[in-house]
């Protein structure tokens, strides 16, 4: 059965930036403007799993994504790896949302988008890492949710899950339509093919606004939040490391030895 | 409009008893009660509560309330939710609190949405603002690179808090508290994912979560084979776990139990030794509670050095070995 599978996408400062380079302003984060933006790690898992269902048993993957200022060959990567469309909720007034404003638009834009088997999204995003958002979505369209998948297979117009314990895994069988949260055990997203990159080239991204989901730019962004953000912060850090030194790496773990039974940690 | 009084725990059980997480959440929750001068309750979910009840008002609940029932054996989002909703519908709590765990990250977000309310996840620090009263949520944001503090008028004002960031009281048998058992029909047709099994991959030898001295490895490894040789002969060495970060777990090198970090296991021990872990924010997230970290890493710009209390520059290959050996050597005399 070829299925219909929507991921939710998030553009990130990336993760992997030195923590030096990040700067709280004004209560926002800011890093530096030659610091790419990357879609977020979880994101990319759950794209690799809308792939590996397309590879077994077809279907069409419509990836979406809500911001403003979208870097389009970052977010294009999305389709040179294999997605048949790209949605942007793109705008200012989608800017500073919270868990709730977020998974509000998204599931107005996917109501519009209206058919569909699964939704994917990552199990937290890569700036906030709240995890709220998949959930939220499946809630607003009263859908069954499932989170944390590191495996997933269509059996019998239902999907099989392997979502993962903490001491190991379960296996989870749930209806469609339904929405599925992946982590990173699932695996990394596979690299785009030459020709995966100059098709993604000729597409252009669809750009819908708030009046195209059916939502007020007060209902969305910084405006639709349920939480306040008085503060962001960056804790002050002593870095107080005591470096263990020897004539060779192994007379320096050798005299570590010595000066951890000085500090009587052992 | 209801009034929303008194804080909420969800509890959780483990192997049968109160888990840790869970005494830490009624210490934390003590604390925000007394500031308020309200009460603090604790609903328990299993299909067999037995003495946990007892032990939740020996660490600080006035209230628990219990609701057995075999559907709740393990978690199970369709069939809990269905019983904490009820619950909160029928006493209104100013405050909700759940654990970061696999069942609170699962079930608080459904909850909020569900209530129409907001929730700050994985919580570092709970206060009260004296003058609204609101509770304060302060949680790291930017993969530990920042802190946000956020408040909510909406009600009740929920929030899931990270493991070992809070402390319990101690256990006072004591304490005076009612228990009362909930009832409620738990609507098993309601089921839309159903689990089908559950397979246990636990490792073997000492807990991560109740070893006193973790060797941990990471990317810098390059492979399975150090964790069974050079990581597991110091651990041995010192009764402890090895654990690792996340690439290894997610290489398959190690078992995913073994993943320390955000999206991992919180650990606290008393020694963290981290071998060729870079210290990405991901992963000390997951360690940053230890009492003390001692890294080795080949690259001196490694992060991880900016976390650690002792550390050796240099490959793994030849310090860890001759680390092991001078302590072996020590601990004998």
């Amino acid at each position: 059965m070829p299925v219909n599978m929507i991921v939710c996408c998030k553009q990130v400062p990336d993760p992997e930036a030195p923590p030096t380079v990040f700067r709280v302003t004004n209560n926002k984060m800011t890093v530096p403007p030659d610091i790419k933006p990357v879609i977020g790690q979880y994101e990319e898992f759950a794209l690799e799993a809308a792939l590996k269902i397309k590879d077994t048993v077809g279907g069409k993957i419509t990836v979406l994504s809500l911001g403003n200022n979208f870097v389009r060959d970052v977010i294009k990567k999305t389709l040179a790896v294999g997605s048949d469309e790209l949605i942007l909720l793109e705008d200012e007034a989608f800017e500073d949302g919270d868990s709730w404003s977020t998974a509000n638009a998204l599931a107005m834009a996917i109501k519009k988008i209206g058919e569909y088997d699964i939704i994917f999204c990552g199990r937290q995003s890569s700036d906030w890492d709240a995890g709220q958002v998949g959930l939220g979505i499946a809630e607003i369209l009263g859908i069954p949710a499932v989170t944390l998948a590191r495996k997933v297979e269509i059996t019998n117009g239902k999907a099989k899950v392997e979502q993962v314990i903490p001491d190991g895994y379960r296996s989870v069988e749930v209806t469609l339509p339904a929405l599925i949260t992946v982590t990173s055990e699932l695996g990394a997203l596979r690299y785009a093919t030459l020709k995966g990159i100059m098709a993604a080239g000729k597409k252009q991204p669809v750009v819908w606004k708030p009046a195209d989901i059916g939502l007020e730019p007060s209902q969305v962004g910084a405006a639709g939040r349920h939480s306040k953000l008085d503060k962001l912060f960056q804790p002050v850090k002593e870095a107080k490391c005591e470096i263990i030194s020897g004539e060779t790496p192994a007379e320096a773990g050798a005299n570590l030895a010595v000066r951890l039974k000085e500090a009587k940690l052992l | 409009m209801a009034e929303y009084k008194g804080i909420l725990v969800c509890g959780e059980l483990a192997d049968g008893k109160l888990a840790s997480i869970t005494t830490e959440l009624l210490g934390c929750g003590r604390k925000l009660a007394d500031s308020l001068q309200e009460s603090l309750s604790c609903l328990l979910t299993s299909d067999a509560i037995g003495e946990a009840s007892k032990e939740a008002i020996a660490f600080g609940a006035d209230k628990v309330y219990t609701v057995e029932h075999p559907a709740l054996k393990e978690y199970q989002a369709d069939f809990h939710i269905q019983a904490v909703e009820k619950l909160v519908k029928d006493i209104s709590p100013r405050i909700i609190l759940m654990g970061q765990t696999f069942m609170g990250r699962d079930l608080a977000p459904r909850l909020a949405f569900r209530l129409d309310t907001s929730l700050a996840t994985d919580c570092l620090d709970l206060s009260i603002d004296p003058e609204t009263k609101l509770l304060i949520q302060t949680r790291p944001a930017y993969g530990g690179n920042a802190r946000a503090v956020f408040t909510s008028e909406l009600m009740p004002q929920m929030a899931t808090v990270r493991s070992k960031a809070m402390s319990p009281l101690d256990r006072d048998n004591s304490r005076k508290g009612e228990v009362i058992p909930f009832k409620i029909d738990i609507d098993t047709s309601k089921v839309r994912a159903k689990i089908i099994e559950t397979v246990k991959e636990e490792a073997v030898g000492v807990k991560l979560e109740d070893a006193s001295v973790i060797v941990s490895g990471g990317r810098g490894l390059g492979g399975p084979e150090p964790f069974q040789t050079t990581l597991k002969e110091l651990a041995d060495l010192l009764h402890g776990a090895v654990g690792a970060s996340r690439p290894p777990a997610d290489n398959g090198w190690v078992p995913a139990a073994l993943h320390i970090g955000l999206t991992g296991k919180i650990v606290a021990p008393d020694i963290y030794i981290a071998i060729a872990i870079s210290g990405s924010s991901q992963h000390i997230a997951g360690c940053s509670g230890s009492k003390h970290i001692i890294a080795i890493n080949k690259d001196p710009e490694a992060n991880i050095f900016r976390e650690a209390e002792f550390g050796v520059v240099g490959k793994y290959e030849e310090v860890v070995p001759a680390f092991t050996n001078k302590l072996r050597e020590l601990l004998a005399g």
